[in-house]
């Protein structure tokens, strides 16, 4: 069981920014983040564009925006749980929460700072009607072990480098492998494109383009995927497995049933202390909303800050709280 | 005099919408019908990053061909056409005026 003051659901740059924020008043804090590195959308999405409204910045790439974000937390030793969902969250003590991710870790905090973005990363699903029905009996949107594909025939849909690279990776595994993409270019590493042309050429891919998968066919296990093709039409393709490869889209996920005012995928805060109206919880950044909100990561620092304070009265309702600039009292980490 | 451009928007329940949007503010599609409490998302804020803002030019427009960030973008989408493209890609400017989008089917 992990113990911290403040449990931040998110690990993008307003929750990594809220780490200092929270340190400086000597408050501990704990990330839980979906993806499998801190950073959030701007290391997800757009690592390499140049971000212009960060304050004292004229330009920083996003990428390096995080890695300043994390050098400048360093000193107050953050824990983080990261490629795993915050799932599920018990009152389990007066002023003490537990939140449960879904691979089981759990965490207990007085503070719950939710900072979730847009929500977690997930895949995107294909809208092929009935698709739900064969997840994991024949539908794979994410693989895990590459062997079970092992004298299979599969057929992968996609056009970016993640469809690129498992075709040529399970060509090699698989009985047969198709790969199926909406148009004749293929985005993605020049190096990938070209391996699988050729893997094309030695039929050992069977590569279709401007197609798409419109139909699945099957009794409970996945039997054939219907494919149509600008000038071959509708045509069903016997399959064992169907991998969809679209990329990641972010869903609000299970925090939207926590009981919080929620108004169109966004948490409903007092702009006071951005707490939510459940005493201890708050939200902060992207995830929140309020008249006027603005989207921006300069205001998600500041509502990150504000909620900080708020939560260590909350914690320490009869401490008194005396605010510091860092540039008169340092800024002092957690020793060991 | 005439600084605004119209546009006519079918929403995915099919109610047409006739919209007007200022020339010289630097909008896009996107945003006109985020603007206009229209549905579209738009979640990544106009990048090209996200297919939230994919809808179908129906009107014979000449527009600016899409980029290679967008095409790659479309590949991530669905309900794909011939005519589709990302909102946020489209610059609000006299050329477009008049022209006539529907907005692609949330996936």
């Amino acid at each position: 069981m992990i113990k911290t003051d403040i449990l931040i659901i998110g690990a993008g740059p307003v929750g990594l920014f809220t780490v200092f924020e929270a340190g400086l008043l000597k408050l501990k804090c704990h990330l839980v983040d979906a993806l499998g590195q801190p950073g959030g959308q701007l290391t997800e999405i757009y690592p390499k564009k140049p971000i212009y409204d960060i304050p004292g910045y004229p330009s920083i790439l996003a990428g390096e925006l995080v890695d300043n974000l994390l050098e400048q937390i360093a000193p107050f030793k953050p824990g983080f749980t990261l490629g795993e969902r915050a799932e599920k969250l018990d009152k389990v003590g007066e002023k003490m929460y537990r939140v449960t991710t879904n691979r089981g870790t759990q965490i207990e905090a007085p503070v719950i700072a939710i900072a979730g973005g847009l929500g977690c990363f997930e895949p995107r699903k294909p809208p092929i009607e009935g698709i739900e029905d064969y997840e994991d009996k024949g539908i794979d949107y994410i693989i895990r072990d590459p062997s079970v594909y092992k004298g299979k025939k599969l057929l992968i849909a996609g056009g970016g480098d993640s469809a690129l690279d498992w075709t040529i990776l399970l060509s090699d595994i698989a009985d047969e492998v198709t790969l199926i993409h909406r148009r004749k270019s293929f985005r993605g590493a020049l190096d990938s494109v070209e391996k699988v042309m050729q893997l094309a050429k030695d039929k050992k891919v069977n590569l279709i383009t401007e197609a798409q998968a419109i139909g699945l066919n099957g009794n409970g296990v996945l039997k054939e995927v219907v494919v149509k093709q600008k000038e071959m039409g509708e045509f069903a393709q016997e399959v064992d497995n169907f991998i969809p490869l679209f990329g990641l889209s972010p869903k609000l996920g299970p925090i939207g049933e926590w009981g919080l005012n929620i108004d169109k995928n966004a948490i409903v805060v007092d702009t006071r202390d951005y707490s939510t109206g459940i005493p201890g919880i708050y939200a902060i950044g992207d995830i929140n909303t309020y008249p006027g909100k603005l989207k921006l990561i300069l205001c998600g620092f500041h509502e990150g800050t504000l909620m900080a304070q708020s939560a260590f009265k909350y914690i320490y309702p009869d401490q008194k709280l005396s605010f510091k600039y860092t540039t008169v009292a340092g800024v002092n980490g957690f020793e060991e | 005099m005439d600084d605004n451009i119209n546009i006519k928007v079918t929403d995915r329940e099919g109610v047409e919408h006739n919209l007007e949007a200022p020339l010289g503010m630097g909008l896009n599609l996107m945003e006109v019908c985020r603007s206009y409490e229209l549905p579209v998302e738009g979640i990544c804020g106009g990048m090209a990053l996200c297919a939230s803002c994919h809808m179908y030019v129906e009107s014979d427009h000449k527009l600016p061909e899409p980029s290679e960030d967008e095409e790659d973008m479309l590949d991530q989408a669905f309900f794909v056409e011939d005519n589709s493209r990302l909102g946020c890609q489209i610059r609000v400017s006299p050329d477009i005026d008049g022209i006539e989008i529907k907005l692609a089917p949330v996936s």
